[in-house]
């Protein structure tokens, strides 16, 4: 067979082939390699002087290339852009020069955007197209895919935000308090934690029902929110029991001032459909920092504890159990 | 049936008849949702209530909204992504109408778990073919005449469809092709991927 009748079946099997001769010159190329380089005449051209061979790196002369016969060769254009090849070599018969098969493996899919490739640049059996199909199909799934992770995540964290709040008051629940415990202790982080407990309001409950009662339980958790910092966690714990837990905030006289502006104003009337609702405030408060190794149950018992020398004081006042505990001792 | 195929009759009646039209569809079928997920599988009878309810509300019988279907798939702006993958199938009418017998295990390169009946493309003479739709997936050939018509149409070929009857358990649509290129068609840029 002559030179040029393997140039033409080269040019049906391997749209993307070059002949070059002994010294490296380019004597045919392929029509859609040709396309790449639409304004440098490739047959004439030096191999080396359009091509450098990324890797093996060692190669850089014509003898080399010519004893790479079978291995796989990556190179790139010497100009822009330089769009990346995998290539092969097949020297020919009595060192006439070599076939040099290029394609594009994963460059392609720019390629085919750089150089406006059609599916004929391609021969029949290359798999380029089903290759750039299953691109555009497997990136519509997933975007498809993605869209719905994303309403499912957005449904996931209502469910969750929900699960965590109180639905009367929109304060967090117990469950959100113990989390937030388990969370602080475990950390070790210190905090007080402070327990109030609403007087009177099983009365108001009694006497103007229960939408009084809701109301007054509304309008109290609106005022702890409003003296809290935010991000201290506000929690309704029972009917009329609120747990709040100031987060790195242990000075007694601060918390004693705070607990001090809350007496004060959840004591102040409150009007529901023309009633008149009373309720107070007992109050009391523990730091993480009075225990070795505080856990949730034993601070919880030790505002307790305060709360209720604050109810046998009389109510309507704060007591710290600090305080207490030196009366103990 | 697959939330994908749910949506394609979901996008086409939004884009066709107006949002509140799919309020209506939806509600009066029971479905509990506006909104198919095209990811998520559903019960084959909420499509078959889809299209009841669809078919009762526009007035309109089921295998004509369906051809439409098929139509929009490939023509509407909001589908160009499809036809793309469609237009992957050959450069010319009939070598896409070739590809055909791969598509549903295209679909299923792609999304593994839709499964389309299988397509077979008999060539009867050079201008001359019948494409054979399995069953299994009611109204299938109906959404394929719609397909073939809005693809010749891209490619730029001029075809006469008909829906044929039945060859044993298959659907047949036959497709004469009267000019190959009738008009420009629309461009199909390899590299230009679809939003």
């Amino acid at each position: 067979m002559n030179t040029q009748d393997l140039a033409s079946l080269l040019e049906t099997l391997c749209p993307m082939f070059l002949l070059i001769d002994e010294k490296g010159d380019i004597r045919q190329a392929g029509p859609t390699l040709q396309k790449l380089r639409p304004n440098i005449p490739l047959v004439g051209s030096s191999f080396l002087d359009i091509f450098e061979l990324i890797r093996p790196r060692t190669v850089t002369t014509i003898p080399a290339l010519m004893s790479m016969a079978g291995a796989k060769l990556h190179l790139k254009f010497h100009d822009e852009p330089r769009t990346a090849l995998k290539g092969l070599v097949a020297p020919l018969q009595h060192g006439e020069g070599a076939v040099i098969n290029l394609s594009f493996g994963i460059s392609i899919l720019d390629a085919v955007r750089d150089y406006a490739l059609t599916s004929a640049d391609f021969s029949g059996t290359d798999l380029a197209i089903e290759l750039l199909y299953l691109v555009e199909a497997k990136s519509a799934a997933m975007e498809a895919s993605r869209s719905l992770n994303l309403r499912l995540q957005g449904a996931m964290l209502a469910a969750e935000e929900k699960a965590y709040t109180d639905t009367l008051t929109g304060l967090k629940n117990r469950r959100a308090m113990d989390h937030m415990l388990d969370h602080l202790t475990f950390s070790n982080s210190s905090f007080a934690l402070m327990h109030l407990d609403l007087d009177f309001f099983k009365s108001v409950n009694d006497r103007l029902g229960h939408a009084a009662g809701d109301f007054v339980l509304q309008q109290a958790a609106r005022i702890m929110v409003e003296e809290t910092r935010g991000d201290d966690t506000v929690a309704r714990v029972g009917g009329d029991e609120f747990v709040i837990i100031f987060k790195g905030l242990t000075r007694e006289e601060t918390l004693a001032s705070i607990a001090e502006r809350l007496i004060l104003r959840l004591n102040e009337p409150m009007t529901f459909q023309q009633q008149t609702c009373h309720v107070s405030a007992s109050i009391g408060t523990a730091l993480s920092t009075q225990f070795r190794a505080p856990e949730a149950e034993e601070l919880l018992h030790a505002a307790d504890l305060a709360l209720y020398q604050a109810k046998r004081d009389g109510r309507s006042c704060h007591r710290l159990y600090s305080t207490l505990s030196k009366a103990q001792q | 049936m697959h939330g994908l195929i749910n949506r394609a009759i979901q996008s086409f009646v939004r884009a066709t008849y107006g949002r509140s039209c799919w309020l209506r569809v939806t509600e009066a079928a029971e479905l509990g949702f506006v909104e198919f997920e095209a990811m998520l599988i559903y019960d084959d009878d909420v499509s078959i209530r889809v299209m009841d309810v669809l078919s009762a509300e526009i007035g309109r019988p089921k295998a004509e909204i369906l051809e439409d279907v098929g139509t929009y798939l490939v023509s509407h702006p909001n589908m160009e992504g499809l036809r793309r993958l469609l237009r992957f199938g050959g450069g010319t009418y009939v070598e896409f109408l070739h590809s055909l017998d791969d598509l549903s295990d295209r679909v299923r390169l792609a999304v593994s778990d839709l499964a389309l009946p299988a397509l077979e493309l008999r060539e009867l003479s050079m201008t001359g073919y019948q494409l054979l739709c399995d069953p299994g997936l009611p109204g299938y050939s109906s959404v394929m005449v719609g397909v073939l018509r809005a693809m010749a149409d891209d490619y730029g070929a001029l075809v006469i469809l008909s829906h044929d009857g039945q060859h044993e358990t298959a659907e047949v649509i036959t497709v004469t092709l009267v000019e190959s290129a009738f008009s420009e068609g629309r461009h199909f840029d390899l590299g230009a991927r679809a939003e």
